[in-house]
């Protein structure tokens, strides 16, 4: 436990060294999900309407955005092979990263989809489940994502591939996050969305650092 | 059998275009796949026959 | 018992199943004509015209064995694929490689048909139904794992990483199929079928099943074919290709 803790605090540290990358995600999903309603028109009905989509495919693509970093850096450092040669296990360890980089790029998105949330004109519960909706699914993106990141690494063309691997995958749960908001506005109620979120989560909590493992392994042989 | 002639056969009611599309692309494409498959089958065997003929003039070269 | 489980793992090896796949291929040829011919028979002399759809239903005696195909081939690319994991065996690898092209063709082909079917029935070359939009997935899942290994120039790093893909996409395509239906009911109540069930006949059941026998011995000889030029590809400096190819 102690070694993934330093894992998180490490990798946290590492970026606050480097804020430009952090913040080049954040501004991504704020510069596309404002861009929208330049491109729509200003409609409040309509905004209200597309919502929930438009941010949902900025949030996937604004964590996309991170995802080669994810392990690149470390993997040339050599960093990397001493995490598989150390006696904790590497799962943990990339338990540690994948949750380092679920609060860097992951987390920011949550709290900041609020405010872009009101360009849309949702109201205050809309804007509450959105929150929860996301809080759900951004680490599903990040655990997911991180499977991707792991078979990518080092291969040529690594961030267009890492894109065609991965957002396929991201469909669940894009469907469902967007949903929840959708389910609610329309007075359907989001707990059906919610919690099959949760239920994907806790599936991709238990499954992804372990097939992640097993493709960094795979990478470093 | 539903076709008094050739000409309503290939008409197909009035789905020609729908029905001959979707069979004539399965054939196009069911005949392209195995042509390439086996093009690549016989291009890597043509090039280690060339080795191989290769290697044995090499063999000869050195012994006289 | 013993014994069979060594054959097992003799043809495991590329060397004895290169001339194995090479005997296996025009038998698998042979059928596919066979069935292919008596498919096309019942599909287009068999079958009676349909009373709502008229000679369009056609079409889905190529439609659905396409469709049936691309799942198939994707659970047995990643069977492949889990095999070559667990047990390390090389021909395994080469398999998932060989057959998925062949899978992504099918899903083509589904989504091809798909529409051709969809403009005169519903309207409109593309409906968001919920199958047409997993096939699609499905069909970008199929490039994804074909890309993932084309980038990689190591086989044997290429086999691996393709076989994890291959198993991450398996668990996941369940999910996907359930969220787009779900996602489908929701956003249309519209009923678009794409089968009416109760109204397909024998004849027309009869013409689907043989049309997908041929789809499956089609893509057998064809995933043999492109193994075999893989082995021989991959194997290229091994003293026993030299002696199989002269």
């Amino acid at each position: 436990m102690n070694s993934f803790l330093a894992t998180v605090r490490r990798d946290l540290l590492l970026a606050m060294r480097r804020k430009s990358e952090v913040l080049t995600a954040v501004f991504f999903f704020v510069i596309v999900t404002s861009l929208f309603p330049l491109g729509i028109g200003p409609e409040p009905a309509l905004l209200r309407k597309i919502a929930p989509g438009i941010l949902w495919v900025a949030a996937l693509l604004a964590t996309l955005l991170g995802l080669p970093r994810l392990f690149a850096a470390d993997h040339v450092d050599g960093t990397l092979e001493q995490m598989a040669l150390s006696p904790s296990p590497l799962g943990l360890l990339v338990a540690g990263k994948i949750l380092a980089h679920w609060l860097l790029c992951g987390l920011p998105l949550v709290l900041l989809a609020p405010v872009l949330g009101v360009q849309f004109d949702l109201d205050a519960s809309a804007l509450g489940i959105l929150m929860l909706a996301l809080l759900l699914g951004t680490p599903l993106l990040s655990l997911i994502g991180a499977i991707g990141a792991a078979l990518t690494l080092g291969v040529r063309g690594g961030g267009v591939l890492l894109a065609l691997l991965v957002l396929p995958l991201y469909i669940p749960a894009l469907i469902f996050g967007a949903g929840a908001v959708e389910a609610h506005i329309a007075g359907l109620g989001a707990g059906g969305h919610l919690s099959l979120l949760a239920a994907m989560l806790a599936l991709a909590v238990f499954f992804a650092p372990w097939a992640t493992t097993a493709a960094l392994r795979v990478a470093l042989e | 059998m539903q076709w008094h002639s050739i000409d309503e056969f290939f008409a197909m009611g009035g789905y020609a275009f729908y029905v001959w599309g979707s069979f004539g692309a399965c054939a196009l494409l069911m005949f392209a796949e195995p042509f390439l498959a086996k093009r690549r089958l016989s291009e890597v065997r043509q090039s280690l026959i060339r080795e191989r003929l290769a290697d044995e003039l090499e063999l000869q070269q050195k012994n006289s | 018992m013993r014994q069979s489980i060594i054959q097992w793992f003799k043809f495991g090896s590329p060397q004895s199943f290169y001339p194995l796949a090479g005997r296996m291929i025009p038998w698998f040829w042979a059928a596919a004509i066979a069935f292919g011919i008596a498919g096309l028979w019942i599909s287009f002399f068999v079958a009676p015209t349909d009373a709502q759809q008229g000679e369009g239903y056609r079409i889905i005696f190529v439609h659905v064995p396409a469709s049936w195909m691309s799942m198939f081939l994707y659970l047995i690319m990643a069977f492949w694929a889990g095999l070559g994991l667990a047990l390390n065996t090389r021909v395994s690898g080469m398999m998932a490689q060989a057959i998925a092209p062949t899978g992504a063709l099918m899903a083509l082909l589904s989504l091809w048909t798909g529409a051709l079917w969809g403009k005169p029935m519903w309207g409109a070359w593309w409906v968001w139904d919920a199958r047409l939009t997993s096939e699609l997935i499905l069909f970008f899942l199929y490039l994804g794992f074909m890309a993932l290994q084309a980038a990689i120039d190591d086989p044997r790093r290429a086999d691996k990483a393709g076989a994890i893909l291959a198993l991450v996409g398996v668990v996941n395509i369940p999910i996907i199929y359930f969220s787009v239906k779900w996602w489908n009911t929701l956003h249309q109540g519209s009923t678009i079928n794409m089968n009416k069930a109760p109204s397909m006949a024998h004849t027309m059941l009869w013409g689907m099943l043989l049309m997908a026998l041929c789809f499956w011995m089609y893509s057998i000889a064809v995933a043999l074919t492109r193994v075999r030029a893989i082995i021989l590809e991959r194997e290229r400096h091994t003293e026993w290709v030299k002696h199989a190819v002269a």
